[in-house]
């Protein structure tokens, strides 16, 4: 156990990773010292605000999940070769059929969930794999057809949102999904007589239902282990990664290069599909007018990165992700310290990941002055 | 009828031009071989630094200039990272549009007293509308004994070109000169052997790295130009939703166009012509439509796509970093 995780360590990757989050936080101290406040108050205030109750650890594997499964989407595409922009617009398809199919659709739960989820996953698949079928058939950069359909699927929402009977009378909002197509924890129960009673005699649990905590996190990791078993223990997976790695090697081995790029663009759809889809299910339960892209897709691409572009590296930083992304504006409040200093953070340790070298420069430089005093 | 299609014109023009110079931006940098993802937090940065400046001087023009400053830090550190340490470039440029609307509203924060949104500047002290003297509007013209097609036509020419702020026309000669550069000079000329074949761009004695930086940091500054043209011109202050995906249009329409400084400028302009719609519509108070509507250039642009462009084939050592 001791030497597997020993072996870990001196993976470059991963040394490498842990080397530029620090620096991450380390050049955000500066800056923040550089503005005039105390950066080690400042962590502090965010560390509190993520830790210090139950309800904020929920709310931290909350803010995570719909970024764990955006974040496996890029890297499922990336180790095909293709660089997913698409993840916020399959996100909005997610999101919208998931509604659509949780609003007018009356089940009971055990089958109105899987119904819902199996939609919006065929949906945002069919949104992705449009992207690969172009870039298959027709030769279109994807990174230009992910951005044309991103907005596609912002206007496809809000026009979907003023449609009548759909449309919440009074708001730019939809209806909320049946309560049988909810996967929040206890959903019903926390708001019974019953319920209420029980919880206020179990603080923990009490403070841990305040928030909308729900199934969605338990099925991003298993749906991280299973993207993990199809790239590393499928033929399916092994072709994929073939494209990615050399395209001509693979298409000479006789893999059919454009079928698996629509696959695999198809699958990366369906994974940022399920985030915007489990996102209503467990905690938004209706969609509202989209001014702008809620960032789910592009935040999941710094994910992925960080994640080194594989499926467990993506669930810890889709978790750093989550919980810089609620703890960290905490620190607005607590001192005044602008919360943007996140993105600042966030967009270090991506820098840094960028560029290895510097890294492998530093430690070098380190050896080589130990090297000297001895 | 015409005087509505005026203004269509008018609006399209005015919402291509934050996407032209930062589209342009692209066609540089990538041109010589550098993958540029990070136009996005280009532009943000452009876009805050001209609003907070113009706030604080009150002069469009130190601005203007101060946008583009800020957008060519973050392409020399774009360049720093791609050119220097062979980074990734995708990953380079997705740092940057952290990096860029992170500090953007840091420093807001700081300047503002807390606000995201910075203080408007005053609208004597946004861009001058500098051909409004030639083509005033309906009223001078009436004032000044204009009538029947005469004053159609002056009308006309005021909604469509009049009317519109000096960072438009200056959005045209840049393309010009872009186009210019890259296609007759000999710095054009190594720009693109840089990006074609950096090897033996330096076997004949072309610096790579010297011409890529230069190329990433222009790319930056017109970023920032381009940003400023929406904080300085369109509206009159910077605020976190302002710059939102139009450097990623830019993006596309740089692909879109062949990676050329023409092509740019016509995809900027489809763009620009769906907001313009969108706005013109707006007044009417349909909003379903208004949704589909704006859906329809990024539609059409997939359909042309598929039908008529075909491959679209990036300079060919796009994206790769040269290692001496």
């Amino acid at each position: 156990m001791i030497k597997k995780f020993l072996k870990l360590f001196s993976n470059n990757v991963f040394l490498f990773t842990v080397i530029s989050i620090f620096l991450g936080l380390f050049i955000g101290a500066i800056i923040l010292l550089a503005a005039g406040f105390n950066p080690l108050q400042a962590y502090g205030v965010m560390l509190q605000g993520i830790f210090g109750k139950p309800k904020y650890l929920s709310y931290v594997i909350i803010r995570s999940t719909p970024l764990i499964l955006t974040g496996l989407s890029i890297a499922f595409a990336f180790r095909t070769g293709l660089f997913n922009i698409g993840a916020e617009g399959q996100y909005i398809i997610g999101s919208t059929v998931a509604v659509v199919v949780g609003y007018f659709i009356h089940l009971p739960a055990i089958l109105h969930i899987p119904l819902v989820i199996i939609c919006a996953l065929i949906a945002s698949g069919f949104w992705g794999g449009i992207t690969g079928f172009f870039k298959a058939r027709f030769g279109v950069n994807e990174v230009i057809s992910t951005i044309m359909l991103n907005w596609v699927a912002l206007y496809l929402q809000n026009f979907l949102i003023y449609t009548p009977g759909f449309q919440k009378p009074g708001g730019e909002v939809s209806y909320a999904i049946q309560p049988t197509a909810s996967i929040t924890f206890l959903d019903k129960w926390k708001r019974s007589e019953e319920g209420i009673a029980w919880l206020l005699d179990h603080p923990f649990w009490r403070d841990l239902f305040k928030t909308p905590i729900n199934w969605g996190f338990l099925i991003a990791i298993a749906v991280a282990v299973l993207v993990w078993f199809i790239l590393k223990h499928t033929t399916l997976g092994y072709r994929l990664r073939a494209v990615g790695f050399n395209l001509y090697a693979a298409e000479y081995g006789g893999i059919n290069v454009k079928k698996n790029m629509v696959i695999s663009m198809t699958i990366a759809g369906a994974l940022s599909g399920l985030a915007g889809a489990l996102q209503v299910m467990g905690v938004s339960h209706q969609i509202s007018l989209l001014a702008a892209m809620e960032g789910y897709g592009f935040d999941g691409i710094a994910v992925s990165l960080i994640g080194n572009s594989t499926p467990i590296g993506c669930v810890f930083s889709g978790l750093l992700f989550g919980g810089l992304k609620y703890g960290g504006p905490k620190m607005q409040p607590a001192m005044g310290a602008p919360s943007e200093i996140i993105n600042i953070v966030i967009g270090i340790i991506v820098f840094f990941i960028a560029i290895p070298q510097v890294i492998r420069l530093i430690l070098e430089f380190g050896k080589r002055k130990k090297a000297e005093k001895v | 009828m015409l005087h509505n299609i005026a203004l269509i014109l008018g609006t399209t023009l005015m919402y291509s031009t934050p996407l032209i110079y930062t589209a342009l931006g692209g066609v540089i940098s990538e041109n010589s071989g550098v993958v540029n993802i990070g136009l996005e937090g280009m532009m943000v940065v452009g876009a805050f630094a001209g609003a907070a400046v113009g706030y604080f001087t009150g002069n469009p023009w130190i601005a203007f200039m101060a946008a583009g400053i800020a957008g060519g830090l973050f392409g020399l550190l774009h360049a720093i990272a791609c050119v220097t340490f062979h980074a990734d470039q995708i990953v380079s440029g997705i740092a940057i549009n952290f990096l860029g609307p992170g500090i953007s509203l840091f420093l807001s924060r700081i300047l503002f007293d807390g606000a995201t949104m910075t203080r408007s500047i005053d609208l004597n002290n946004k861009m001058p509308r500098i051909l409004n003297s030639i083509f005033p509007n309906e009223n001078i013209l009436i004032e000044k004994g204009y009538e029947g097609t005469r004053l159609f036509f002056m009308n006309f020419m005021n909604l469509f070109l009049g009317n519109r702020y000096a960072t438009v026309y200056m959005a045209f000669i840049l393309v010009f000169i872009v186009w210019f550069v890259l296609y007759k000079t000999k710095l054009g000329l190594r720009i693109r052997a840089v990006g074609e074949h950096p090897k033996a761009a330096d076997t004949l004695g072309v610096n790579v790295a010297k011409t890529r930086y230069l190329a990433v940091i222009t790319s930056g500054v017109f970023s920032g130009f381009g940003g400023a043209a929406m904080s300085l011109a369109i509206v009159s202050n910077f605020r976190p939703t302002l710059i939102s995906g139009h450097g990623f249009i830019a993006l596309a329409a740089m692909i879109f166009g062949k990676w050329k400084p023409q092509g740019a400028l016509l995809a900027c302009l489809l763009f620009g012509s769906a907001q313009g719609l969108t706005v013109f519509l707006g007044q009417f108070d349909f909003n379903v439509s208004s949704s589909i509507l704006s859906m329809l250039p990024y539609i059409l642009t997939l359909v042309i796509l598929i039908s008529f462009v075909g491959k679209s084939v990036a300079p060919a050592a796009d994206g790769i970093p040269y290692k001496k």
